[in-house]
């Protein structure tokens, strides 16, 4: 039961990241993106780890996701026409599809990985209190450089987006 | 009939429960439509809805005017005017998400229903063990996590609409609830300090919430409601808001933007986002209780289990159970006749002003409160 409920989600999660890229409308592609987080969080909850599942949901699904919408309802996207091809364009499509059969071809020539014993893995995302503890203690450097990263985002998305009147040199 | 009930299978059980509370929570969620209109025709000082009556009781001498005057049959009559409507479709929507609007309006509001515990009864040797459909450790994680989901009906509903208000709308309303839901989070943490205190196993679970309201001594038994007054103001304030309800109701907006959102929805998908509204304030409230008002403690000070002890049924599980449902109902109720007054006394905000409370007066006082109780928790609980 458990391990056909993870199959269904990965195939679910799949089948939705396809249509993300593949839709032409951006409002589809937006909610394809939704479905595959909703997917990624079911694979949680199959491996026993609710707390990064909820988490998932909260912050991405219920907030990014919709802040998307947002932007492409303010922009007004169509997303019918696409843009010819451009030189840069195909080169990066070279190295995407390069990078990816890379991967593809990795992951069958050396997949195999040493069986882990089940028992002595504990789900880190399960507990909440050893999620917390683990946060502040072992990954606490990520934590802090991730959170630097996004306040410099965050200054400079207000650089960017706000007219500063006299203040020219700041831009 | 108890052993009777407990010998049939675990998922037929499981069903008849998930019923059970939406056929509880559903047409509350639809009576407090009535509600409203009594309650707004009591406060302008008019009678409000006091005409519809079905022959049958119009036979019966006193009761029969008498609950035509309270209006009770409005209900019944709004619901088959809705169902019994012409469905139209505008020919220039999307018709896909035109359609499934109304539906993700409804979804999320029924399946945070299954993390929030309603009551509780006494067990064989005193314990309170709390009613609930799922018993998760994360519960108001979950909660948060599912209703968040509540704002892509408002969005797709505008979007899909194809013409300016509902888009208006629908853009409103993604930037609203993504802003109050910063306030609303930290405003609670707080709360999910003191009742994690040192030697507990984590846990963002409402019931236990319930159970540090319930404890001995002075600052054991009172509410959170006493004891963190600015978190449940943010709370509150943020609720509002999260449920689109007046003073914050700007998705809708009724004098600029026509109907809002829902501007070209008509008959039952229209119903079917009045009541998503309504069981959003429903749920909004039950939390409310739970994490403030001491959940189905009757009383600051008084707990469930000295109130049973009290009546002498505290042998009774079924009794307690009932007992506690009906004083956190009760609750619950009186906290949605408040959203009612709040809405007919309260004129409606600007957007501008919408956002600036927001981001520039709770947010700062979440953050400020939090950082506050931290010192003084981290000092209390050393």
């Amino acid at each position: 039961m458990a391990q056909l409920l993870f199959n269904l989600f990965a195939v679910f999660t799949l089948v939705t990241a396809a249509g993300v890229v593949l839709n032409k409308n951006v409002v589809n592609a937006a909610m394809c993106l939704l479905l595959t987080l909703v997917g990624v969080a079911g694979l949680f909850v199959a491996l026993n780890a609710y707390l990064l599942a909820f988490i998932l949901l909260l912050v991405y699904a219920g907030a990014v996701v919709a802040l998307f919408l947002f932007i492409i309802m303010l922009l007004d996207t169509k997303g019918d026409q696409r843009p010819g091809l451009k030189h840069l364009s195909l080169i990066a499509r070279a190295i995407a599809l390069a990078l990816v059969a890379g991967g593809v071809v990795s992951f069958f020539v050396r997949s195999r990985l040493p069986e882990p014993s089940l028992g002595a893995t504990p789900a880190l995302g399960a507990e909440l209190k050893l999620y917390a503890y683990q946060l502040f203690t072992t990954y606490l450097l990520p934590v802090q450089v991730i959170g630097f990263l996004l306040l410099i985002a965050m200054l400079g998305v207000i650089v960017l987006s706000k007219k500063f009147d006299g203040l020219e040199d700041i831009k | 009939m108890a052993d009777f009930y407990f010998n049939l299978p675990l998922w037929f059980r499981l069903l008849v429960q998930g019923f059970a509370v939406i056929m509880v929570v559903f047409p509350i969620a639809g009576f407090c439509s009535l509600a409203e209109r009594k309650v707004s025709a009591w406060i302008q000082g008019r009678p409000g809805p006091n005409r519809a009556l079905p022959v049958f009781i119009a036979w019966v001498p006193v009761l029969g005017p008498f609950l035509q005057r309270l209006g009770i049959f409005h209900f019944m009559a709004d619901g088959g005017k809705m169902l019994f409507k012409e469905d139209s479709l505008p020919g220039h929507v999307n018709k896909f998400y035109f359609i499934l609007a109304p539906i993700v309006a409804m979804m999320p509001a029924l399946t945070t229903v299954t993390t929030v515990p309603f009551g509780a009864y006494l067990d064989a040797a005193g314990q309170v063990i709390p009613l609930g459909l799922a018993r998760v450790d994360i519960g108001l994680l979950a909660v948060f996590a599912v209703s968040s989901l509540g704002v892509y009906s408002l969005i797709l509903a505008g979007w899909a609409s194809n013409s300016k208000y509902p888009f208006l709308g629908g853009v409103r309303a993604s930037a609203q609830l993504i802003s109050y839901e910063l306030a609303m989070t930290l405003s609670v943490v707080p709360v999910f300090l003191w009742i994690n205190s040192p030697g507990m196993p984590g846990t963002m679970s409402l019931a236990r919430a319930v159970e540090f309201q319930s404890l001995p001594g002075f600052f054991g038994g009172a509410w959170f409601i006493f004891i963190m007054p600015v978190a449940a103001l943010i709370f509150l304030v943020s609720l509002f808001a999260e449920t689109n309800r007046h003073p914050f109701d700007m998705a809708e907006g009724e004098a600029d933007l026509v109907g809002g959102f829902h501007t070209e929805y008509g008959a039952f998908k229209w119903g079917l986002f009045f009541v998503a509204e309504y069981a959003h304030m429903l749920i909004g409230s039950g939390v409310f209780t739970l994490l403030f008002l001491g959940g189905w403690n009757p009383l600051p000070w008084v707990t469930l289990a000295q109130f049973a002890a009290l009546l002498h049924v505290a042998q009774l599980p079924l009794v307690v159970g009932l007992l506690s449902i009906g004083i956190f109902l009760g609750k619950v109720i009186a906290l949605i006749f408040f959203f009612m007054w709040v809405r007919w006394t309260v004129p409606r905000f600007r957007y501008d002003q919408v956002m600036k409370l927001g981001w520039q007066k709770l947010l700062p006082l979440a953050i400020a409160n939090l950082i506050a109780y931290a010192i003084g928790i981290a000092v209390i609980q050393k």
